[in-house]
């Protein structure tokens, strides 16, 4: 930079520390919080160093649950690592081969189909939530995965990445492939898809990290409980009266619900930021 | 732009788009229109016939005061958290710029929240300000302040815009410092050896250039409030206290479901449709212009 005055680096250091601090405090407390029991909490004192109740508090959650519900938190975390999966790898099938279709071929009406998805960009699912529900009841999807899942699938990002990723491969390649007698699916498959990886890596980031985050659908369509997702399950744990809140059991669950999207973005950061920058161009 | 070399097919890019036509005519267009055409319809107390009423379900909705104190919360809130956490997301993103040692650990430690879900922040943050065994009430209380999200209306809202403004500084950070780095360097050096400070420089020079980022985090950052929230409003305050931190989403699922008044709720989702429409038609104008003073 232009100048490099010692006390102004120590001012930046001092800042950033302090934003790290307030970002990273809420979490800390939910951590400590899963390592008490919960009279401990309740009384209001918590302190802020571990207790010695966290293998006691993790084994209950995961495995057996709060004891008001008895529903085990594993499970939860079950249901929303395949509704998680199944929105980030059913949003990029459908994507890459729609993208594929639009840049790769001319036919009758081929704007029309690339306005028609390009249009759900505008309304996400919160504004037709209900008629949303009713189309999915009518179809017997309440209580499933596929029910969880397709309703968030439709939608355009996937296909405008994918398209915009695929106007920039040079038209070499696909000739070239034409010369050695490749045809569509060839093409797509040898050439298309390895190019692709980074960017298909990036959106499967960013789709996992939507779909374990989903709230209002999942709360909407199940009943059981044994298909809530963790994100619902914890809300439930936390009852207007608060004597029956759990505290140590709600808050070792929020630990759970953090850790694996917390994991991706720290270990997959590059694809992370990379996803985020583009989806949203 | 187009490709010059092609596939010719006349069946095979109709078999590819269909996956993608069929979840999309069938879970958002289908939807979408039942939505338009039910806020035209009345529905009698059991559900089982209904009557076209025209504009009677958005007439009904402009005399509900309540629908004007949700437009109002939805605006005290998305204004509140937008101008916080762009604020406290520049300063952070500007000293992330600087060449500092360890200065990927600090972007890691600060872009972690985006994978927080809405629920769980507003979970942490209500656990953190709980009135009775709050770590951080008890400060609160101790200077006097009868602290209590629970019951009043100021402090719900104070602890929604602190969770909401949480989750959303990650997200601000990294849009930030990607457009601090795209402003070449060599404008700051000129600006330095015409002899203006780093204050001035910033004001005149960097915030200037970063208006695109600027005006683009502004409409993202409404729309979040918007939609996103749902789940920290859900976990925090549940709408409460009496109806005073219901945002407009938060009263179409509240409507719908708890008062089941469909009519009136798809009215709503007709009016929040057109909202977002309009704020994604302001983000393409501006983002398309660069807007730059």
């Amino acid at each position: 930079m232009v100048e490099n005055r010692r006390y102004r680096n120590l001012l930046a250091y001092l800042i950033l520390t302090i934003g790290i601090v307030i970002v990273a405090f809420p979490v800390y407390l939910a951590i400590m919080a899963s390592t008490f029991d919960a009279s401990t909490i309740i009384n209001g004192n918590m302190p802020l160093v571990p207790g010695d109740q966290a293998a006691d508090n993790y084994y209950r959650t995961l495995f057996i649950g709060g004891s008001a519900s008895r529903e085990p938190v594993g499970m939860m975390m079950f249901n929303s690592f395949v509704m998680a999966m199944g929105i980030a790898v059913g949003k990029i099938l459908i994507s890459v081969l729609s993208a594929f279709a639009v840049v790769y071929f001319r036919f009758p009406l081929r704007m029309t189909a690339f306005w028609i998805i390009f249009i759900t960009l505008m309304l996400p699912v919160e504004v037709r939530i209900y008629p949303t529900y009713k189309i999915v009841a009518d179809l017997g999807l309440l209580d499933t995965y596929t029910g969880l899942i397709l309703p968030l699938i439709a939608s355009a990002t996937g296909t405008l990445l994918f398209r915009q990723f695929f106007m920039t491969i040079p038209d070499e390649l696909l000739e070239a492939s034409k010369i050695d007698g490749a045809g569509a699916f060839r093409f797509f498959k040898d050439t298309l898809i390895p190019l692709s990886i980074t960017t298909i890596a990036a959106l499967f980031v960013i789709q996992f990290i939507y779909g374990w985050n989903q709230y209002l659908w999942p709360l909407l369509i199940t009943t059981q409980s044994s298909m809530q997702t963790i994100v619902i399950g914890i809300k439930k744990m936390i009852t207007t009266q608060d004597a029956l809140t759990e505290w140590n059991i709600a808050m070792t669950t929020a630990v759970l619900a953090m850790v694996p999207p917390v994991l991706v973005v720290i270990f997959m950061q590059r694809l992370f930021v990379k996803g985020l920058v583009e989806t949203e161009k | 732009m187009e490709k010059r070399a092609l596939f010719s097919s006349k069946i095979l890019p109709y078999m590819l788009l269909l996956p993608q036509l069929a979840i999309t005519l069938i879970f958002f267009y289908w939807p979408a229109s039942q939505a338009v055409w039910q806020s035209f319809l009345l529905e009698d107390a059991f559900g089982l016939s209904s009557e076209f009423v025209g504009f009677e379900n958005y007439r009904h909705l402009f005399q509900q005061p309540e629908y004007y104190r949700a437009m109002v919360t939805t605006a005290v809130f998305s204004s509140a958290v937008a101008v916080l956490s762009l604020a406290v997301s520049l300063l952070l993103a500007t000293q992330a710029d600087k060449q500092l040692r360890f200065s990927n650990g600090y972007k890691t430690l600060l872009i972690w929240p985006y994978a927080v879900a809405p629920a769980i922040a507003g979970v942490l943050w209500i656990f953190m300000f709980h009135p009775t065994l709050g770590t951080l009430s008890r400060p609160i209380k101790a200077i006097g302040i009868d602290w209590n999200p629970m019951l009043d209306a100021n402090h719900a809202m104070t602890l929604l815009v602190l969770s909401a403004t949480w989750k959303q500084i990650s997200y601000n950070f990294l849009f930030f410092l990607a457009g601090l780095q795209s402003i070449p360097k060599s404008v700051i050096e000129a600006a330095a050896i015409d002899g203006s400070g780093p204050i001035r420089r910033f004001w005149t020079i960097i915030f200037p250039l970063l208006s695109p980022t600027t005006f683009f985090l502004i409409v993202v950052n409404i729309v979040y409030v918007f939609f996103d929230t749902f789940g920290i409003i859900d976990a925090v305050t549940g709408g409460g206290p009496a109806g005073q931190t219901t945002t407009l989403v938060y009263k179409v699922y509240a409507d719908g479901r708890l008062g089941g008044d469909l009519g009136g709720s798809a009215a709503q989702s007709v009016i929040l449709m057109i909202i977002v429409i309009g704020l994604t038609a302001i983000q393409f104008k501006y983002v398309e212009r660069r807007v730059q003073y």
